[in-house]
């Protein structure tokens, strides 16, 4: 696997392709051009976008006001304060009166490393699952974040889409396919099934080969789609493998585990089941990536639970 | 349209205002009353917005963030011609599209609203994309003045002067009352007309039950080239009805039987004085 960019730089030379052709395509930013990767754009095309200061509910509001007119809104902003300083915005005037603001969560999840707890999103998948008349999209790496860009932008439908801002593997076979609401099967495999999302789905990935190693044959499956969800792979997947691992950038409350766990209990399916992804409380002080090892969201931390979950299981 | 017949307009507005609240057995009394004639000039005197060009990209906008004074913003499009009357019989009923706020299922209503502080910053964003697309319309958007509480008012309001915006109008209803108390008493909002000045806006004070100067004042922005424009519309809560006038227990009361009759005749009064006129 090649390393590629930052999938933030992909969102943002795609965004860049798109206003070059499409003039409806407006970047609105809370000063948060450079942290968007958006100075470029705002030179080539400044009159398509808007900059409203530090003030991120004025932010979607605008946005609001600005897509109800047709255009094609980029709301970008940290996840962290996107979701939560605005998330009534987000609720009442994107979603409820359905206007289609696409909603860019940068540096989201635990980009933002060191900086701490107010500069994390670990809760944005949970809070914005709670809202009707949303998609939400995690890209894994650049193929799916410039999918994803490129779809919000014809949808006019509300999006939100998250990403972070370290280079990321290309994980993706060239006849890819990118679809809303279908998750991308990156391994084939049948003991133990890796359903992850966003930055982790690389960790996975790696996780899934160390066990390939010493015979486990694992699936691993890109997630991208927290809503619209891929119901229908997840089922035949769980009747297909042995055990299912969910790996997600994101609190273990009111993610992609706790999703994929509800539905397998609605429908009466009972399989190895383990959520991964961080803990309820403070979080440790860190990198992206020592977070992640932290929390056993690495190659290593993974594989180790892979074997506990079929040792406990009686599966190994 | 003449000063009477929209004078008559105001005082009907009231009746079905105070008949669609009695009859769903909910409603922001209080506030409907004072933003009535407000809403009745600006849909009869001043928007270019009907239901033939809704859908138009030109037409005028009108925003209400304030918005549960709904029951005077569904009189007056029902009155317009977005919908039957009878259609208000529903209004807070099981499966109604006629929600306690303003909702876009409602044919003549731009954005849903009802939590406070939303209204300006999308109004903002609809008049920046006028100014983008060089285009004439003009957007107004009603605030109450308890509502200025919310900080992301001030947002919008910094930034509206930033991008010039004087195609948007933000109409204060003044009614001096909230929820609690005196608006004075629980987070002074004044003096406003120098809070807004300081900001980079053009403001205005009007009496906001007179209708010949609210017409006057909608139609006269810009006030300053390049300045959004502040109208602080001095109401009274309960306006029209005497028992109800600056009584803080009408903010969402619902008349009794023998309330809403005693309502019903002073109305009736005052569209017989007009009709002697």
């Amino acid at each position: 696997m090649n390393l590629g960019i930052p999938n933030l730089v992909a969102f943002a030379e795609t965004l860049e392709a798109l206003a070059e052709k499409d003039h409806k395509i407006i970047a609105v930013t809370s000063d948060s051009r450079g942290s968007g990767k958006l100075v470029p754009f705002g030179k080539k095309y400044p009159n398509q976008i808007v900059e409203v200061g530090i003030a991120e509910q004025n932010l979607v509001g605008m946005a609001t006001g600005l897509a109800s007119t047709g255009k094609k809104v980029f709301a970008v902003s940290p996840s962290c304060f996107l979701t939560a300083r605005s998330l009534e915005q987000i609720k009442n005037d994107v979603c409820y009166s359905n206007n289609p603001v696409n909603l860019i969560g940068i540096s989201a999840g635990v980009s933002y490393g060191a900086l701490g707890t107010t500069h994390h999103s670990i809760h944005d998948l949970a809070v914005l699952r709670a809202i009707n008349n949303l998609n939400i999209i995690v890209p894994a790496d650049n193929f799916e974040t410039r999918e994803a860009i490129k779809l919000a932008a014809e949808l006019e439908e509300p999006v939100f889409i998250r990403f972070g801002k370290r280079a990321m593997y290309d994980l993706h076979a060239e006849d890819a396919t990118f679809e809303l609401g279908k998750g991308i099967q990156l391994k084939e495999g049948k003991d133990i099934a890796f359903i992850a999302t966003g930055e982790t789905v690389y960790p996975a990935y790696q996780a899934a080969q160390l066990l390939e190693k010493q015979g486990i044959s694992c699936r691993v499956i890109s997630m991208h789609s927290i809503k619209p969800f891929d119901e229908a792979l997840l089922l035949e997947t769980a009747k297909s493998c042995s055990a299912i691992i969910t790996v997600e950038e994101h609190f273990v409350n009111g993610g992609l585990g706790e999703l994929c766990a509800g539905i397998l209990m609605q429908k009466g399916i009972s399989v190895p089941f383990k959520i991964v992804g961080i803990p309820d409380e403070y979080t440790v002080t860190g990198s992206q990536l020592e977070i992640f090892q932290h929390y056993g969201i690495s190659a290593e931390g993974l594989f180790e639970v892979g074997n506990e979950l079929l040792e406990n299981n009686n599966l190994a | 349209m003449n000063s009477l017949a929209i004078q008559k307009k105001s005082v009907e507005y009231r009746k079905k205002i105070l008949t669609y609240i009695k009859k769903a057995n909910a409603g922001h009394t209080g506030g409907s009353l004072s933003c009535i004639d407000i809403l009745n000039v600006l849909y009869n005197e001043v928007m270019n917005v009907s239901p033939d060009n809704f859908h138009h990209p030109d037409r005028d906008r009108y925003i209400q963030s304030k918005g549960h004074s709904v029951e005077a913003l569904f009189v007056v499009l029902a009155d317009q011609g977005f919908f039957p009357e009878s259609d208000l019989e529903t209004l807070c009923q099981y499966q109604s599209h006629y929600v306690g706020h303003p909702t876009r299922k409602v044919n003549g209503v731009e954005q849903n609203t009802g939590a406070l502080g939303h209204g300006l910053s999308i109004s903002a964003g609809v008049a920046l994309a006028g100014k983008m697309d060089k285009k004439d319309y003009k957007v107004f958007t009603l605030l109450g003045d308890g509502e200025l509480a919310e900080g992301s008012n001030w947002e919008a309001a910094m930034i509206a002067a930033q991008y010039k915006l004087d195609n948007l109008i933000a109409i204060v209803d003044r009614n001096t009352l909230q929820i609690t108390d005196r608006t004075r008493h629980v987070c002074n909002t004044e003096p406003l007309a120098e809070k807004f000045k300081a900001f980079g806006w053009a403001v205005k004070e009007v009496d906001g039950h007179h209708l010949e100067e609210l017409k006057e004042t909608f139609l006269s922005t810009p006030y300053e080239k390049g300045k959004p424009n502040l109208v602080i519309a001095n109401t009274t809560k309960g306006k029209g009805i005497s028992f109800m006038e600056d009584v803080l227990k009408w903010h969402h009361g619902v008349p009794s039987d023998e309330e809403f009759e005693k309502c019903m005749e002073e109305l009736e009064k005052l569209t017989k004085t007009l009709e002697i006129v």
